[in-house]
């Protein structure tokens, strides 16, 4: 039911859109994609141990996401309904070989660090997501909009994960060593890396005031609709 | 025989999925409130990263191998996993209801399970052999299980603490699983130490 809620206002949104900026600015600050609807946790916890590992990788998902969006945008309607999610992972799965293939011509050292997370962009949801509520809904350029202000909104979170990672862990910044005499090498660690998101989330929480009590990844999966009453089973 | 176990004890505790390697982070975030769904979903992922395994194996070993397309392995074993999950569904719900009524909630969530597809590509590039990559998924399988059943237990207890307002739901989850992974930092060179010192 708070779902169904959640959907209809959301949809609301859509309909009384106030201009192509909104598209921009709302995966920025209120959907954040990974602060605020808690999608796409897993790129967001392995590569943040340096702010760089988390700029690049959140570039590499934004390219994909503004490709895969547009490109979606313009067959949806040749893309038949039933058979729409393999569709759209098979149009995501080429763009990410795509980046995958043009990292490692230009950016060979980045693409070492990022490894196993850049192939596995293909199954991260908030790309996913997207092309199944807003691509496959609106026109190209609201798409493509759409698709940035979400990878900036991703990114953005990245760089803030990775930057408090590596003051607290490794005593630098993008590469600067910030002359802190005892790191706290835990920071960089997995344990680290749920911690420090943790914090992050719940002082987002603070400054916006709202809680994130009752809210998993789950109820924004672009697959809520096939399986959501079951859900409600678990 | 050593090798084999060091695969699987090494995927299973020390680079366990959930834990240090932060693949299939939804399930574990989402569906671990009670400890029979962390067990339903933890054998579900189990027995699709065996099959998943076993059906990519051979098409990367015979088709993208021989003919140079390694590079379109995201492709090909994505499309085999969620062609492969439909179909594992389907027969499950037609050959074994019992099992179906079981597990089958849990099946349409494994699709864009990234531990799954992380697997599958995790031991194409480690170069395993056909026996090696089954181990592999099963440690890893295995271990997805296990932190699911011991993080539904620490969160029995955190989900009715009285903690601050702001830090209620995800944050306190990810907070307690911190504190999981803390633990599981714990087995680091236990793998090595028992299966792998003696060949030195």
């Amino acid at each position: 039911m708070h779902t169904e809620s959640l959907l209809h206002r959301k949809k609301m949104i859509f309909m009384n859109e106030k201009g192509m900026l909104n598209e921009f600015t709302k995966g920025l600050l209120k959907e954040n994609p990974t602060l605020v609807s808690l999608l796409g946790m897993c790129p967001t916890l392995a590569v943040t141990t340096m702010a760089a590992n988390g700029i690049g990788m959140g570039i590499a998902a934004t390219l994909v996401l503004v490709c895969s969006n547009a490109v979606i945008s313009c067959l949806k309607k040749v893309i038949p309904d039933s058979v729409r999610l393999p569709c759209f992972i098979v149009i995501i799965a080429g763009f990410v070989t795509l980046t995958e293939l043009i990292m490692k011509g230009f950016f060979p050292e980045l693409y070492d660090r990022l490894g196993i997370y850049l192939p596995l962009i293909t199954v991260n949801c908030i790309i996913l997501g997207r092309a199944e509520s807003f691509a496959s809904k609106n026109d190209l350029l609201p798409s493509i909009l759409d698709g940035l202000g979400m990878g900036a909104g991703f990114t953005a979170a990245l760089f803030l994960t990775g930057s408090v990672r590596e003051i607290l862990g490794m005593g630098s910044w993008m590469g600067i060593d910030l002359h802190i005499s005892s790191p706290m090498t835990v920071f960089v660690l997995p344990a680290g890396g749920f911690f420090a998101l943790g914090c992050i989330i719940a002082a987002v929480n603070r400054l916006s005031g709202r809680s994130s009590e009752d809210k998993n990844g789950c109820e924004k999966c672009p697959c809520i609709d096939s399986c959501k009453e079951r859900i409600q089973d678990i | 025989m050593k090798e084999l176990m060091l695969i699987l004890f090494s995927a299973m505790i020390t680079d366990n999925f959930v834990l240090s390697k932060f693949m299939g982070i939804c399930p574990f975030l989402g569906v671990s409130k009670k400890a029979d769904s962390s067990l339903g979903m933890g054998t579900a992922v189990t027995i699709v990263m065996i099959l998943a395994q076993l059906c990519t194996y051979p098409v990367y070993k015979f088709f993208l191998l021989p003919f140079d397309l390694v590079y379109l392995r995201t492709v090909v074993f994505i499309l085999i996993i969620a062609l492969f999950v439909q179909i594992l569904e389907m027969a499950v719900k037609k050959l074994f209801p019992p099992l179906y009524r079981a597990l089958g909630v849990y099946l349409p969530l494994i699709t864009t399970n990234c531990a799954v597809l992380g697997v599958t590509i995790l031991n194409a590039d480690n170069e395993y052999t056909f026996i090696e990559s089954i181990t592999g998924a099963l440690g890893a399988g295995l271990g997805f299980t296990a932190a699911m059943l011991i993080f539904s237990g620490v969160r029995s207890r955190t989900e009715n603490a009285d903690i601050p307002a702001a830090f209620k739901g995800a944050p306190s989850t990810l907070i307690a699983a911190s504190v999981v992974s803390l633990a599981f930092m714990g087995f680091s060179g236990i793998a090595e130490g028992i299966f792998g010192g003696f060949g030195g």
